[in-house]
Formats: C-alpha cells, structure tokens, sequence
C-alpha cells in the first residue's frame, strides 16, 4: 500500500481513524456502463435509512455506450450526505471514487474537486500493457497530486476478482462496500440495499453482489486509514427516499389519474418507468404515443371523456404539444402537463438541469392561452404538486403545467411517507343528467369558471371545439363573445390567485438584498442565505411555487430590499458583455416576468451550464452584491 | 309471480325514449349545395336512428377541414380538435370509454397528410370506433390546394400546371398497415351501399376504416361528373359476409365482383387496381384490440388505489 496518513491534508484522529463530519460530498466517475450510479444510489438510500440528510445528482453521459476511457464517457453520481437536511449538491466534492483515470477529468472541467479532495481511484491501469494507458495513467495520478487532490490508488478489480468472475460488473458493489466502511454505514442496510437493487435477478447474482460488498466493506477496513462519521439525527418519522421523478410517479397515482398519455423523452421518462410497474394495479394505465403531438391529443380526450389525465414531457415534447395545449385553454379542458425540463434550446443539453421552459410554458402558444403553472421546489413537493394540479385543473376547468427538471428529476432525498388521502384520489365520472337548458360553458362572471358536461351525461350534449365560441359552445364569429370569452378565460387565473399566499421570505423580512427563485433551486440558494447572513450580510430569499398566477404581494416584499436578483439556471445577458446595454439586456426568464408585473428594476443572476446551481456561487454573488 | 316478467314490468313503468331523427339533427350544415358530404350526414343520422343509439353514449370526433365540421351538425357529444389529430383524441376518448360509441371524421388532407402518423398508429391500436374519411381529392376549406390524394396532374392554386405526385391511396395504405381490422369503400351518391357500409363498419367491434368518394362539386366538378357518370370503371364487391346493400344500391352496378374479405392479398391487389370497388375489402374479427386493453382495469375502488400505491410505498420506505 502506498497509502499513508502522511498523504491526508488533515491527518486523520488518533487512536481512531475515525473523523466526525457535519456533511460530505462523495463522487463515483466511471465509464458509462459500469454501474456507479446504481453504487451511489444504493450509498444514498443506505444514508438515508440511517437517518442522514441526503441529496444525489446523477453525472449522465449522452450516449448510451460512449468509447471508454474517455471524458464523454464520464458517467456516474454525486451523493451528498449530512447530519441535518440535504436540500442541494452542494459544491466541490470531498471524496472521489474514479474507476479510471481519464473519466474525472470531464468533472474536473466543471470545477467539481477541490485542494483537499480524496481521490480514490483504481490502480490496475497503472500496470497497463498497452504503453499509451500506462503512460496516461501515470500522468494523470501527478497531475492529480500537483491540483491537491490526495490520491489513494484502490487495486478494485483485483480485488473484485477474488469474488466475482466479471470484474466490469462487480466493481460497483464492491465499491458500495468500501464507501460503507469509510462512512461506517451499518453492512446490514448494505444488504438490504443490494437484494432490493437485484431483487429481479436470480439468486446467484444477489449472492455475489452481497459477497462483492463485504469484501469491499472488509478491505476498506483493513486497507484504509481513514474513516468518516456523519451523525444521523433520526427523527421518528417514517420516510421514504426516492428522486423527483418518481416522487412525480406516485402523485399521479396518488391524484387517481387513470390515464398517463406519454411519449418517451430525457430526462421526463423514468418516471413512466417507475409508474408503469404498479399503476395498472392502482386501477390505472400508462398510453405510450406514436409521438408527442399524440400524446396530449390522447390525454386530452381522454379527459375529455372522464377522469383528468395527465402527460408528461421535457423541452422538445412541450414545443410539439403547444398546438395542443392551446386546444386544452380554448376549450377548457381539464389536464395536468409535467415539463421535466432539461438544457435547451431545440435538443440542447438532454441530460442536464436547465429552467429554460417557464415563458415557453406561460407565452408559447399562439394568442392569448391563460394557464396555472406551478413549479415544486422539493422532492417532495414533486409529489404533492401532482395531487394539487389535479384538483387545480378541474375546479378551474384548464390546463396546469407543472415545471419539474432534471435537477430534481434525477435528485434523491428522503422526506416524510405522505399519509395517503381518498379525498387525493380523482372522483367518479359524472353521468348524471346534466342540469336543464344548462350551457356547457356557462362562465360566471364574476369568476370565469364553468362547469363541464362529460360525455354519458344526458342532456349536456355538445360539441367540444377549437373555435372562438359561445356559452352555448356554438362557433361563433361574433368579435363581442372572442373578447368577452378571453377575458373570462383570464378572469379564471386572477380567481385562482386570490386563493394563494404571499411567499414566506426566508431570513428578515428587510434588507439590503432579496434573493428570488423558482423550482430546483431554492435548497442551494437558501443554503448560500444561510451562510451569507452568518457572515453578517442582511440578504433574504423567497421562492416561488406559483408561476402563473403569481403569489399575491410580491411588489410589497420586494419594496423592502435594496435590490432583487433572481437565481434560475436560464439564460441572461451579462450587463458588461459587449454590445449589451441596461436597455437591451436579456434577463433570466423569472426576472422578465417579475420587471414586468412589478416595475422594480430585478436584477438576475443565472446561467446554462447545465449543472444544479452551487450553494457556494451564490454565497459569491451575494458577498459582491453587499460588499463583504 | 304467475310467470311475470319483472323486467317487463319495469320497462313498462319507465319506458325508453325513442329517438327519432330529429333527436340527432342539430344546425343546418353549411356545406355548399351538392356537396356529398350532406349525403353521409344523413345516412350517418339514420344509422343512429336505426340502432337507437343514445346521443349522450355518442360522440363524433373529428380534425380540422370541411367534412370535420360534421360533430356541429349532429345533437351528440362531440370534439371538433385540430388539423390532423382526430385519431388521437378518439383514442383518448374511448381507452376509458368502452360504453361510448365513437365515430372518427376526417378529410383526406386531414388523414392522409397532417394526420397521417397518427392515422397508421390508429390503425394499428385497432380500437373499437367507426372512420368516416371523407376523400374528396382536394383541400376544400383553404380553397383547392392539391390534397395528398388528388390526382396526378390535378389543377389547384398551389399546382395551377398540375400536380407533380402521384397520390396516396388510403385503401392500400391501410391495408398495408399491421393490425388493420376492416377496409371499406363507399361513395357519397350510392347511398344504400353508403348507409349498408357505415352500418357495417358500426357493427363490426375494431377500427372500422370507411374511406367514403365524396364530390366537391364546388372547386371538383368535372371530376365530380366523372365519378358519378363512369360506370364502367365502378365495381362492386360482393360477398356473403361482405356488405350487403339494398335493392336500390345495387341497380347502379354495372359490374360485380365475388371478393371474400379474409382474403387481405386479393383486397391488396383490388385496392391497387385501376377500377374502382365499393365494399368490403377485408375484415379481420380476431385483430387484437387497444381499447379492450385500456378497459381492462377500470372502477377500482379507493381502497384498491390506495393499497397498491402503499405496497409501491414500501419499497421506498426507510
């Protein structure tokens, strides 16, 4: 072993190795293929068991089988654990589990490790028989040392080998194993862990994974001399871990949404995938479209003729479907649409967190199309948003877009197992006579909304339309009835808002700066508040889980603050760059929005690198913003 | 109690309405005089007046084009969608809805062009719903563009040299279509054949495609006339389990043909010939149905929801 205390940074506690931590970021980097997400997956939800905060973001190379050894090939995961909460990914990594030599390098580019950062990296290309890898090898564990990483060089597949025939396959659960012993996770949840992760395999392959794991736990123990502590804070409750999308999977189930109409698309689509193993036992079924326009043509008879359906989408599917979605506010149907959205524009970054989507959802279609739009801001929230958007868009007779993204998507955390309600669940379809002379669009005035007669209703006869039409739902050409119709469209959207809140601001209610954010980012940016104000700095955050109708008393807050920036992982202008001036700046997407209905002069702070926005760049921009 | 029918009795206390013609018949359609779409409303009206259906069990989906403007026309459900997209949102419309009788109608720009993805993959779910594609080889709505089945060398406003492409033709297409269930052809002015075909496809349970020759008199006239007066070239099909038309309808067949509708490769080679043949070209009873899956697990109770996603809930529980 040429691992030695000497090599730690901070060398490690004596008589224990052992060191107590508040938090941890652990990477593993692997060719695509080689099961490191399956590895850091099983690590998260082994954390979480054990009463950690946790958060996983998943590294996702864009094609299916990329050449090995190579950056495209990076593929792998990033799991943060701590003592209390994990909201975020937090900033660069504190322990790096690399399968090869090449691959960290694609996270090295997005500035994921640090002067400190523990590189535990496999050492069988070393002794290479081909020169060229050897060669690589040798010149990437330097290079490593000269950045500050301190490099253990981990023989894994000799070691693998020792238990297992395929060390390409074995290796993530031997890894499982040695990250159990470092952060001294207890080996029967390991266990657990790996007979539900192969729970579809024989027993043969759930035998020699179980093996692979103690033999990394056992050699870690032996090998190693080092070993972290992150104290769990069980709270009593009873949790469940999972990641945004199937968090979105369960609320469709638990909203009785009976009909998901989807075409697949990254990174929206695994939560079909998790729905598709248990809805149709939940007396429900999953439509797999011949495309996307398809696919909400599909949801929105079938809404039409009963239970509110549901289809689900990132960017490229949600251009498709604005025909589409046009249609469902014109004619006031009932659907809830769920944009998982990813790096844009056209097919843009598949893979990665963007939240290019918001004025594609709220402008996007041709004339004026009022819709409820709602972005969850949690994983959990993934799951609640679902039951809520249900109900939203059948007491308001339109379409509500839920804007999700890979972020949250692919995150996992754990948070309370809801408490199933029946009142979730959607209601038999109505087949009474539908009332006399009774109009299918018979809008009060007072708030716009109507209620619809669903086909088998005796007597509410009518023919559902795209057209400008009236009341009576006949088509009309009449310029009075388009305007007044349109307007009582609109008026649905103000009567909605006067059911909601004014966002709770998190920190003081006053200050120098307000920071402002929507969806995925609110846990690093409340992170980086959190921070900020212990250093001293009089800045505050709100997040917004309304997009369209806004939350109520926004300008109010906003007047209290010095300066408003929004945070969003979309594009802006940088007001130095050449050409851009305060008049032509193109701002983030949120801060179009709110400079519009406000009229205060909201700044942003936003990018498309396709990374979940770092706790750290925030606590930067805002210790720039107020001069500390 | 002495042998009496209860169900009787009960019937009688509650009688059922009876619905006359009238109970489907909602507007006056404002198609130009001598347009064979009227012709179909019509038979299509009288077909749901022969088997009673109840106008809240029926709905009539439809695209965008003249022919789509059908539902205003008929006091049922309807869903007047968008430009090629009757197919999906008929779909949609009977996956949860065996009770509802579904009727699909589409142009053939509609169909064969915009809509032309969804309208195999239509095919394919095979779901149990009659289509009227009303082909008048012309975009008529726009005001004469060629249509994918206009002719070779049709003169419209975007072709006013004649059309360059041969065109699509919707029979051999779906025949080529897996999972395709019943193939028929009718044409607006025979109306027995037209009214014995839409009742055929009503009747038989899977997509019923009806591809019905409709005269644009309005922007086709010539060829209208054409269709109408070359008897020579009209065939009808005729087979003990094909369509069986009144005695009327069959008067105006010169020729007629012995064609027995399991057979797709004589129905294939018919649909490609150069006359043109009114009737059943295939039907197979047996071709796997969409809908019956889409049905297959409805009504759950509460309970039942609830204790599927619990047992899906502990497999995430800590």
């Amino acid at each position: 072993m040429k691992n030695t205390a000497e090599q730690l940074e901070h060398p490690v506690q004596t008589p224990s190795k052992r060191k107590t931590l508040r938090s941890h970021i652990v990477e593993i980097v692997s060719d695509s293929g080689e099961g490191a997400q399956k590895a850091g997956q099983s690590f998260g939800a082994i954390s979480a068991k054990m009463g950690n905060g946790v958060w996983t973001v998943e590294i996702i190379p864009a094609d299916i089988q990329p050449p090995a050894r190579t950056k495209e090939s990076a593929s792998g995961i990033r799991i943060r654990l701590g003592s209390k909460a994990i909201t975020n990914a937090g900033d660069e990594a504190d322990l790096v589990v690399a399968f090869n030599e090449v691959v960290p390098y694609a996270r090295i580019e997005q500035k994921a490790y640090r002067e400190g950062t523990l590189f535990l990296i496999e050492s069988k290309w070393g002794e290479d028989r081909n020169k060229l890898v050897k060669d690589s090898y040798a010149e990437a564990i330097e290079d490593f040392r000269r950045r500050g990483y301190i490099v253990y060089e981990i023989p894994m597949e000799q070691e693998v080998l020792r238990s297992a025939p395929n060390a390409k396959k074995g290796k993530n659960m031997w890894v499982l194993g040695m990250l159990c012993n470092i952060y001294q996770r207890e080996l029967s949840l390991g266990e657990a862990q790996v007979r539900h992760t192969f729970r579809k395999k024989s027993q043969e392959v759930i035998d020699t994974n179980l093996t692979l794991l103690k033999a990394g736990y056992d050699w870690a123990e032996e090998n190693l001399d080092f070993q972290f502590e992150i104290p769990a804070q069980k709270t009593g409750q009873e949790l469940v871990v999972m990641n945004g999308n199937e968090a979105l999977s369960f609320g469709i189930a638990a909203a009785g949404i009976e009909v998901c109409s989807m075409y697949p698309i990254t990174p929206a689509t695994s939560t079909t995938h998790h729905l598709a193993e248990y809805i149709e036992k939940a007396g429900g079924i999953i439509h797999q479209a011949e495309d996307e326009i398809a696919a909400i043509g599909f949801a929105i008879g079938s809404s039409y003729a009963g239970k509110t359906s549901v289809t689900i989408t990132s960017g490229p599917g949600l251009a498709l479907k604005t025909e589409f979605i046009g249609l469902a506010v014109m004619a006031e149907v009932p659907l809830v649409i769920i944009d998982v959205q990813r790096g844009g524009p056209s097919t843009g970054l598949p893979t990665k967190v963007e939240q290019s989507d918001l004025l594609a959802v709220l402008y996007g279609q041709p004339g004026d199309t009022p819709k409820i739009v709602l972005a969850p801001s949690t994983i959990e929230e993934c799951f609640q948003f679902v039951i809520l958007s249900r109900k939203i868009a059948e007491a308001f007779r339109v379409p509500v877009i839920l804007l999700s993204d890979a972020n949250l998507g692919t995150g996992v955390q754990p948070f309370p197992r809801p408490a199933l309600q029946p009142e979730w669940l959607s209601p038999p379809i109505d087949q009474s006579p539908w009332k006399e002379d009774g109009k299918p669009y018979d809008w009060d005035p007072q708030t716009g909304l109507s209620k619809r007669p669903v086909p088998g209703q005796p007597g509410g006869e009518y023919t559902l339309t795209g057209l400008a039409h009236s009341e009576e739902g006949k088509v009309t050409y009449d310029p009075d009835i388009n305007q007044r119709a349109s307007a009582l469209r609109s008026l649905k959207l103000a009567a909605f808002g006067r059911t909601l809140k004014p966002p709770t601001v998190h920190g003081d209610e006053e200050g120098d700066l307000l920071l402002v954010g929507w969806g995925s980012t609110r846990g690093a940016i409340e992170e980086a508040v959190g921070q900020a104000r212990e250093l001293g700095a009089k800045v505050s955050s709100i997040h917004l889980r309304f997009l369209s109708p806004m939350e109520p008393g926004l300008k109010d807050i906003f007047k209290r603050f010095k300066k408003v920036v929004t945070v969003e992982l979309n594009y802006s202008d940088d007001p130095n760059a050449p050409l851009i001036t305060p008049e032509n700046r193109r701002y983030s997407q949120l801060a179009w929005l709110l400079r519009a209905s406000t009229l205060v002069d909201i700044d942003c702070f936003s990018n498309v690198q396709g990374q979940p926005i770092r706790p750290g760049s925030i606590l930067q921009m805002i210790k720039k913003e107020v001069n500390l | 109690m002495f042998g009496l029918n209860t169900e009787c009795i009960l019937d009688l206390e509650t009688p059922k309405k009876y619905f006359t013609l009238d109970d489907y018949k909602k507007g006056t359609a404002r198609w130009c005089p001598g347009c064979g779409d009227h012709s179909v409303l019509s038979a299509v009206q009288k077909l749901c007046r022969e088997e009673q259906l109840p106008p809240e069990k029926t709905v009539f989906v439809s695209g965008i084009g003249c022919s789509s403007r059908f539902p205003h026309y008929m006091d049922t459900y309807g869903f007047h969608s968008l430009h090629g997209r009757a197919f999906p949102v008929a779909c949609g419309v009977k996956f949860r809805r065996p009770d509802l009788n579904v009727f699909v109608v589409t142009g053939d720009g509609d169909c064969c062009s915009i809509g032309a993805g969804a309208w195999l993959h239509a095919i394919r779910y095979n779901m149990n719903m009659t289509v009227l594609l009303f082909d008048n080889n012309i975009y008529g709505m726009t005001k004469k563009q060629t249509s994918p089945t206009s002719r070779l060398g049709t003169i419209s406003n975007t072709h006013p040299h004649g059309s360059v492409l041969p065109p699509v033709n919707p029979l051999q297409t779906t025949l080529g279509v897996s999972n395709a269930s019943f193939v028929a052809q009718t044409a607006d002015w025979v109306r027995g054949h037209l009214y014995a075909t839409i009742k055929a496809g009503y009747e038989h349970q899977g997509f019923s495609f009806i591809r019905i020759l409709v005269r644009c008199t309005h922007f086709m006239g010539e060829l209208s006339n054409e269709m109408i007066s070359n008897k020579e070239h009209l065939v009808m099909l005729n087979h003990e389990s094909g369509i069986i038309p009144d005695e009327s309808a069959l008067k105006m067949f010169a020729r007629q043909e012995t064609h027995d509708p399991t057979d797709i490769d004589r129905a294939r080679e018919l649909a490609e010939s150069e006359d043109v043949h009114l009737g059943l070209f295939y039907q197979d009873k047996n071709a796997k149905r969409y809908d019956q899956y889409g049905a297959h697990n409805l009504g759950f109770s509460s309970g039942q929801k609830m204790a599927a996603i619990e047992s899906e809930l502990d497999r995430y529980a800590i």
